[in-house]
């Protein structure tokens, strides 16, 4: 096996015993990238320099008999919608097509100091609005499984080179799914954690009440390594919360005898392609065989969780996007006479048709008048969606569902039907909205495409779910299998 | 028909913590462009607001100061609009929920108290600076830059109820208001520097009407006077057209004080729509009561109540508790002083007489001054002695205040000591007799007022410096002889 092919837990087991160094760990990940990267696209920026000094750095730190952190020489890609300093950061927009940001996000300042490696930035749906990836106002990724669909999003940049070898380990954010939707499509696993578990600090706001940052990786062991390492308070986010985090490896058991867990009845229903149902029912029927007690539930709530969804981000990102004006940094339209043409052709040059889109739809939803009928009606269902997930984890210590309708759909399939497109996100959304954790694993191929299984746990549950998670994958096969690139 | 203005104050004020509302930042005034900032608070993609917590606790003082209510739970909101002075195109403030609701201060216009109604205290965030190249404004620049070190400055917004119904009184509130920041230590109340601004709503109806009349917004008073003199024009203005039959438009008009007249600057149609929605980036503001009760503790004595004590413990007239108190670094100077010297009047006489004239022409306040309280009382007490007059102590405060040099230094350069020996005056007395006897014999016969000529020309002799009592006494003595 080459070095790039390997699990972040994997790499760290080799360079504790010497039996390799960061730099040929890095080496060999930036060969796979040449190899694979203009199939994929799956990168805005690489970092190659840049990686092989901190490579070099690395060794000499190990060398002088240093304790290595999981993560130590591990290469980690980062969503382009994380601020580096120093490196180009885009949010996949031409708006931002000149940002270097002057400080870096508390998520990259931590895995910096666990002695990470970042190997570069990863494209994304423009401002993480998206579900293909298509919206990236630079290119358009390929689902390394088959490179005529996409790799989902927004975080498909993250989640196609995780599949591709080309990256250990990547951050995704996760708006409405934008960490387990491409995931599912991908074959790879992400999770989505708790609001104001991880930082949201140096984040390009999406939605701030929703976007929260997460892993996208191999396995389910790396999932909980990485979460390890960018999960806590943090003084710069006051809606990050602060608990202390525990060791998330010591969740990773292979047992579910007698855990209660739910089936939810809505998310198998209607939209949801029929292949993809079967895995959902052959997985849930396995957790049963391994002992845990399996049960359908029912949360009608859910079915307005895309409605709700579409009026709040919206509001938001109407609000968070403003900044982009032109005057302090980014795109500035050379041709204006006034400050008011500066505004409006600086974002009719720098904003895509998706993220106008949602300003549009935001701005309409606060405006006078509206407010009521749109905004504080879409909070009331939040309420509701949360009450209906509290009701049901009463009774329940996870709940399953597909991650997405379907597998991945084929480029520009859905691009001129947004509503069809928003509707993809109908099983993630509504774990947005509740705020709590939900983990997307492969559960089996359709077509030779990925399926997702999403299990679902309550705020502050990322244990559960990695035990339930570990232990589905401890007992299938389907996370070992790659594509061929 | 008689018509009265019903008016009420919107006044933005700049709290005096070190750091900015939201970031780490310095507040301090007159730094280069551009220097007092960091990524946070000049709009960065992906920063965070955290709010400091120095700035909840100045607005609960002001609003335990002003008797209002804390609120339990308080919420920030997000004002969208966009600006260039505004990096985030939108300026984080409470909106529905503020910190304080309510509360009230009761003032005295004309001999009369005026109770006026605080209808809520909330905070925000202050904007930046634009500067334009090559003109004063906009009008005629060829260029603009913005400095953000403004930014994030922290505001409290207090907002009365409309229960004002003159320029006078929304001026002696305005000073009362000032007096109360400054005495909490929360803003410098500093009109012309902007640290502390005042907006009014103004409407004008019959007397006897219940209904409001449609009101103004009225914009730009920067001093004292000219909320005064803003307001009596806008009054004025309203009442015309009221007389004339003409209607008010609702529209924001600002002041401009070298024509004394309100322009409007943009109508109702013309307003934003801000947008409010819940600032999801910050949680809500819920402060513990415990806090609070630590908070009430740190007020210390109030204008008015001092102002009453000076009146009640040491016997001062109302005009001299007043003017003594409407300045925070006057009032401790004067207790700083009270320390050492029991004489209230005659202490609370020179500072509000010679002292205050002092600073006046050199324009500076007490706190600029060159001599320490000790220092003023040791004159004070030279005078009370007779070592020196009172005519030449004069001369020598302002010697002390100009050199930085305590009393006993000018009176040696300047032998100003007042002459008290008896011997030495008896041999200027005998002179002047002998050089008079015009006068000696005038008085003997029964011409009382020659004896006040004799004086002065005792005193001219002395150049002043004799000691007026002592002459006297000496003078009526020797005459007697």
């Amino acid at each position: 096996m080459e070095l790039f092919e390997l699990t972040a837990h994997e790499l760290h087991a080799k360079l504790d015993k010497r039996e390799t160094s960061a730099e040929e760990i890095v080496k060999s990940v930036l060969g796979r990238i040449s190899k694979t990267e203009n199939k994929v696209s799956a990168f805005m920026t690489i970092n190659i320099d840049e990686a092989i000094i901190k490579a070099k750095e690395i060794d000499d730190y190990i060398a002088s008999g240093k304790k290595l952190t999981p993560l130590t020489g591990i290469p980690v890609a980062i969503k382009d919608n994380m601020c580096t300093r120093g490196i180009l950061t885009t949010a996949s927009s031409k708006i931002l097509r000149n940002y270097i940001p002057p400080y870096n996000a508390t998520v990259v300042e931590k895995i910096l100091q666990a002695g990470a490696i970042p190997i570069g930035k990863t494209n994304l749906d423009e401002f993480a609005m998206g579900s293909s990836t298509e919206n990236s106002a630079y290119k358009v990724t390929k689902n390394p499984w088959n490179l005529g669909t996409v790799p989902g999003g927004s975080s498909g940049g993250s989640a196609a080179c995780i599949a591709a070898d080309e990256a250990i380990l990547a951050f995704g954010s996760d708006t409405g799914g934008s960490i387990r939707q491409p995931a599912s499509f991908c074959g790879v696993v992400g999770l989505k954690p708790t609001y104001g578990r991880v930082s949201r600090y140096g984040l390009i706001a999406f939605a701030s009440s929703l976007d929260q940052i997460g892993p996208l990786t191999k396995d389910v062991t790396d999932a909980a390594i990485f979460l390890n390492a960018m999960a806590g308070h943090d003084p710069k986010d006051s809606t990050s919360v602060d608990l202390s985090v525990p060791d998330y490896r010591k969740s990773l058991i292979d047992d579910v005898k007698n855990l209660k867990i739910g089936v939810i009845k809505e998310l198998l229903g209607e939209g949801i392609s029929s292949s993809v149902k079967k895995s959902i029912l052959e997985a849930a029927e396995l957790l049963k065989k391994l002992g845990a007690k399996v049960e359908e539930v029912s949360m009608p709530t859910l079915k307005y969780g895309v409605a709700a969804y579409y009026l709040l981000a919206t509001a938001e990102a109407s609000s968070n996007l403003e900044r982009y004006d032109g005057v302090k940094y980014g795109h500035r339209s050379a041709s204006s006479d006034d400050i008011l043409a500066m505004y409006y052709n600086t974002r009719r040059e720098g904003f895509g048709p998706e993220v106008k889109r949602r300003i549009m739809l935001g701005t309409y939803a606060l405006s006078a008048g509206y407010y009521d009928a749109y905004y504080l009606k879409a909070q009331k269902v939040r309420t509701l969606i949360k009450n209906d997930f509290d009701k049901a984890f009463s009774k329940f210590d996870a709940l399953l569902s597909p991650t997405a309708p379907s597998p991945a759909f084929k480029i520009g399939e859905k691009t001129d039907d947004p509503l069809s497109m928003y509707l993809s996100d109908i099983a993630t959304i509504p774990v947005n909205l509740a705020g709590i954790p939900a983990i997307s694993i492969p559960c089996g191929f359709v077509n030779d495409l990925p399926v997702g299984l999403q299990i679902i746990g309550k705020a502050f549950s990322e244990e559960m779910l990695f035990r339930v998670a570990y232990t589905y994958e401890q007992n299938t096969e389907w996370h070992k299998r790659k594509p061929k690139l | 028909m008689k018509y009265e203005a019903v008016i009420g104050l919107e006044i933005h004020a700049q709290l005096l913590t070190e750091s900015k509302i939201f970031c780490g930042c310095s507040t301090k005034f007159g730094a280069a462009p551009n220097t007092n900032i960091c990524p946070v608070c000049t709009g960065q993609p992906g920063v965070l607001p955290v709010l400091n917590k120095k700035v909840v606790e100045f607005a609960i003082k002001t609003g335990l100061a002003l008797k209002g209510n804390i609120a339990k739970h308080s919420v920030f909101a997000r004002k969208n609009y966009f600006y260039p002075d505004l990096p985030k195109n939108y300026q984080i403030s409470m909106y529905e929920l503020p910190l304080v609701v309510g509360g009230h201060m009761d003032v005295t216009v004309d001999g009369k108290a005026k109770h006026i109604g605080i209808t809520r205290v909330h905070l925000e965030e202050d904007a930046g600076k634009l500067v334009h190249k090559g003109a004063a404004g906009l009008k005629g620049s060829t260029g603009s830059l913005v400095d953000f070190n403004r930014t994030g400055v922290p505001l409290m917004e207090i907002v009365t109820e409309p229960d004002i119904r003159s320029p006078e009184e929304a001026k002696v509130f305005m000073q009362e208001l000032r007096n109360l920041l400054v005495y909490l230590e929360v803003c410098d109340g500093n009109m012309e520097e902007g640290s502390l601004r005042c907006d009014a709503n103004v409407s004008v109806r019959p007397i006897g009407q219940k209904e409001l009349g449609t009101k103004t917004e009225v914009k730009n008073m920067n001093s004292f006077k000219s909320v005064q003199k803003a307001l009596e024009a806008e009054i004025k203005r309203q009442t015309d057209m009221l007389e004339s039959g003409e209607r008010i438009v609702q529209e924001t008009r600002l002041f401009d004080d070298t024509i004394n007249m309100t322009t409007p600057m943009r109508s109702k149609e013309e307003a934003h729509d801000y947008r409010y929605f819940p600032e999801p980036d910050l949680v809500p503001v819920e402060p513990d009561r415990k806090w609070v009760e630590e908070i009430a503790k740190t007020i210390t004595e109030l204008p008015g109540a001092k102002r009453s004590r000076l009146m009640k413990d040491h016997g001062l007239p109302e005009l001299d508790a007043t003017v003594l108190t409407d300045d925070k670094a006057l009032a401790d100077f004067f207790e700083e002083c009270l320390k050492l010297y029991k004489n209230a009047k005659n202490l609370s006489n020179w500072m509000i007489g010679d002292l205050t004239a002092y600073m006046k022409a050199k324009k500076i306040g007490i706190k600029e001054i060159n001599i320490t309280p000790a220092q003023f009382i040791e004159m004070l007490n030279l005078i009370d002695k007779g070592t020196i007059s009172r005519n030449s102590a004069k001369a020598v405060l302002v010697k002390m205040l100009d050199g930085g040099k305590s009393v006993n230094d000018v009176v040696a350069e300047s032998g100003a000591t007042q002459i008290s020996d008896e011997g030495e005056l008896l041999n200027i007395i005998s002179n002047v007799m002998s050089n008079n006897t015009k006068s000696v014999s005038d008085y003997k016969i029964g011409k009382e007022q020659a004896l006040f000529f004799l004086m002065g020309q005792v005193m001219k002799a002395t150049k002043g410096r004799a000691n007026p009592e002592a002459v006297k006494k000496l003078l009526i003595e020797a005459l007697k002889k």
